[in-house]
């Protein structure tokens, strides 16, 4: 009897070897088993084929000043914009206190350089304005390729889903949106023909 | 399960053997035959049979549809027309099925309505009403995913849409949000990849709701049914035996019910979608006006209510979450709404804005629908964590009845009342 108690006591104070393998033995048990749950998370990331990165060549020389077009990158429509000389202007003009996203958004631009109009172009092609159309709120094409089409408060694009506004830089000016629309690495390779990808 | 004595007895020799063995026509017995069904319950007790049956039709008539369908991006929107045209009853099983969920909503609407009127989520059913939020996101989960299938435009931008919901995780952490939006898509838009992961999982989460309804109902058992009255039963004459009672009940409801239905099957079956549905998915061009169906439409107004996107999507997940704490929310003494004066006005201010918000997100989000949205919105989460807590504590609520059978038979306690049920013998 006596031998029992002591033995329920030491149990109660002192894990013994024998805990020590259940403990180790589950914590194995679990690690295992996140590990074999991987594969089936990781199956749903993007495939081999499709991060296959695509890049295309578009011929700017038909669209005329005031013109828009939108090309398809990686399954997603790029904007490709001949701004008007107004519509350059009005951008330059903005102050950058007056912007919600006060960041630039180029891919071939540092992540903290300023959203000013000369930042989202190629220097010596201010004209063009070449950006991912997709609307940062959540996801929506906006409005504004079109010469009929509703181009919003700030003479830019106006997404329908839920009410953002972006200016001549594509740049959100009002609306839920929280980001301005964003530049794709894209170089000239000719005058009038640009790379994106 | 609650207890109570059983009346069954097997009969045939092959009922004896079985019960013996596995005792299930007994529990079957005891749950559904003769399980005591308060008294007093009204119409809005119907609403969880109405559940079943739909659930039963929507795997029932997907199943059969699965066997039709193609869920690839080139073939799914021509697979659906095929459906209709060639299938032999395809027409009928597409309708019965795409119908079937705006009906399944609606019975889900009542069936929480009635819930939050004679709060049915207070102690001993906290468990219960939790499961059914549970049930109710898996609804809106297998809803949404099973309206992108038809691939039409609709389908497309509501699932862009719905997706880019946890790109707003991305002014947290940046890249984290964009990452889970890729991690669903399988790509960086939406594409077919996106499309055959849906079908798959459009197929697995009715079969999970089928397990959490046996929970709801277990729990449902434990704690018995509430009523009108929100009292517990007490003796034998509070309560019926559920079959022929409360069945004979339900089947008279359903026959209504399914009256609705048919009526939309037959005449009316593209009435509760959008035209623009019929217009293969175009991932170049976004619709001039994109709404969801009807049955998110609040949620969708909740969300576009707030100007800004993280909060607004947190806004309209917390609409539905906050449901999970109402039981603690409620700090009222008594439970159904009948007995609470001051209460029911602040019971159908909500109901008015739930059915405005669902207005409002059919509208364009502009001026003042602007407006309204976020008053709306502001009084949806003021009711349940302003309201239901100060009302709780300062109302006086007016008397109860001392029992079930009190407030069916008056005072004296006997059966005199024109119409009132005798109370069953036995009991």
């Amino acid at each position: 009897m006596q031998r029992e108690a002591d033995l329920a006591s030491h149990t109660a104070e002192e894990p013994n070897r024998r805990d020590f393998i259940v403990v180790a033995a589950q914590a194995f048990a679990g690690v295992g088993a996140a590990l074999a749950l991987w594969p089936f998370i990781s199956q749903m990331n993007p495939d081999a084929s499709t991060q296959a990165l695509a890049s295309i060549e578009v011929d700017l020389s038909p669209v005329r000043e005031g013109q828009a077009i939108t090309v398809s990158w990686r399954g997603k429509p790029v904007f490709v914009r001949h701004r008007t000389s107004e519509e350059v202007k009005t951008a330059v003009d903005t102050r950058l206190s007056d912007l919600v996203d006060p960041l630039a958004r180029n891919d071939a631009k540092p992540e903290k350089t300023p959203a000013t109009d000369a930042n989202r172009t190629v220097k010596g092609k201010e004209n063009w304005l070449v950006m991912v159309g997709i609307c940062t709120h959540l996801g929506c094409i906006p409005k504004g390729q079109s010469l009929s089409d509703s181009r919003g408060d700030f003479g830019g694009w106006f997404c329908p889903c839920h009410g953002s506004h972006y200016d001549t830089s594509g740049r959100i000016r009002k609306g839920p949106a929280p980001r301005n629309l964003e530049v794709p690495p894209y170089e000239f390779v000719s005058d009038s023909k640009i790379k994106i990808g | 399960m609650a207890s109570h004595e059983s009346t069954y007895r097997p009969t045939s020799a092959f009922a004896k053997w079985l019960d013996a063995r596995l005792p299930i026509l007994r529990m079957m017995h005891a749950q559904f035959v003769d399980f005591p069904t308060p008294r007093n319950i009204n119409y809005l007790w119907t609403t969880g049979g109405l559940l079943t049956f739909f659930l039963v039709t929507q795997i029932a008539t997907g199943i059969v549809l699965a066997m039709h369908y193609a869920p690839t991006a080139a073939d799914a929107f021509n697979s659906v027309e095929h459906i209709r045209r060639d299938v032999n009853y395809g027409w009928l099983l597409r309708n019965m099925h795409a119908v079937g969920a705006s009906m399944f909503f609606l019975a889900v609407y009542i069936h929480i309505g009635r819930g939050l009127y004679y709060g049915s989520y207070k102690a001993p059913r906290e468990v219960l009403w939790i499961i059914g939020v549970v049930i109710f996101l898996l609804m809106m989960a297998t809803a949404f995913m099973g309206y992108s299938l038809p691939w039409g435009q609709m389908s497309f931008w509501a699932v862009t849409v719905i997706t880019n919901l946890f790109s707003s995780l991305d002014s947290i952490i940046p890249g984290l949000g964009t990452r889970i939006v890729q991690w669903l898509w399988g790509g960086y838009s939406v594409s077919g990849t996106t499309l055959t992961r849906f079908f798959s999982l459009h197929y697995l989460l009715p079969f999970v709701i089928v397990g959490l309804v046996g929970l709801h109902i277990w729990a449902l058992h434990v704690a018995g049914q509430n009523n009108p009255t929100g009292l517990e039963i007490k003796t034998a004459s509070d309560s019926v035996p559920m079959s022929p009672h409360a069945v004979a009940k339900d089947i008279f409801a359903l026959s209504v019910f399914v009256l609705l239905f048919a009526w939309f099957v037959f005449y009316l079956p593209d009435y509760l979608g959008h035209a623009d549905n019929y217009i293969e998915a175009n991932p170049l061009s976004t619709p001039p006006h994109i709404v969801p169906e009807w049955y998110f439409l609040p949620y969708y107004a909740i969300l576009r209510a707030i100007p800004n996107k993280l909060l607004g999507v947190i806004a309209m997940f917390s609409s539905i979450l906050l449901l999970l704490f109402i039981p603690w929310l409620d700090t009222s003494r008594v439970r159904s709404t009948k007995y609470r004066p001051v209460y029911k006005w602040f019971f159908w201010m909500f109901v008015i804005s739930v059915i405005a918000l669902g207005y409002l997100g059919s509208k364009p989000p502009e001026g003042s629908y602007v407006l309204w949205a976020r008053l709306f919105t502001a009084y949806y989460f003021l009711h349940f964590l302003v309201v239901m807590p100060i009302v709780g504590v300062t109302e006086n609520p007016t008397p109860l009845p001392r029992s079930i059978t009190e407030s069916v038979l008056g005072k004296s306690g006997h059966a005199v009342g024109v119409g009132a049920p005798a109370a069953p013998e036995r009991r």
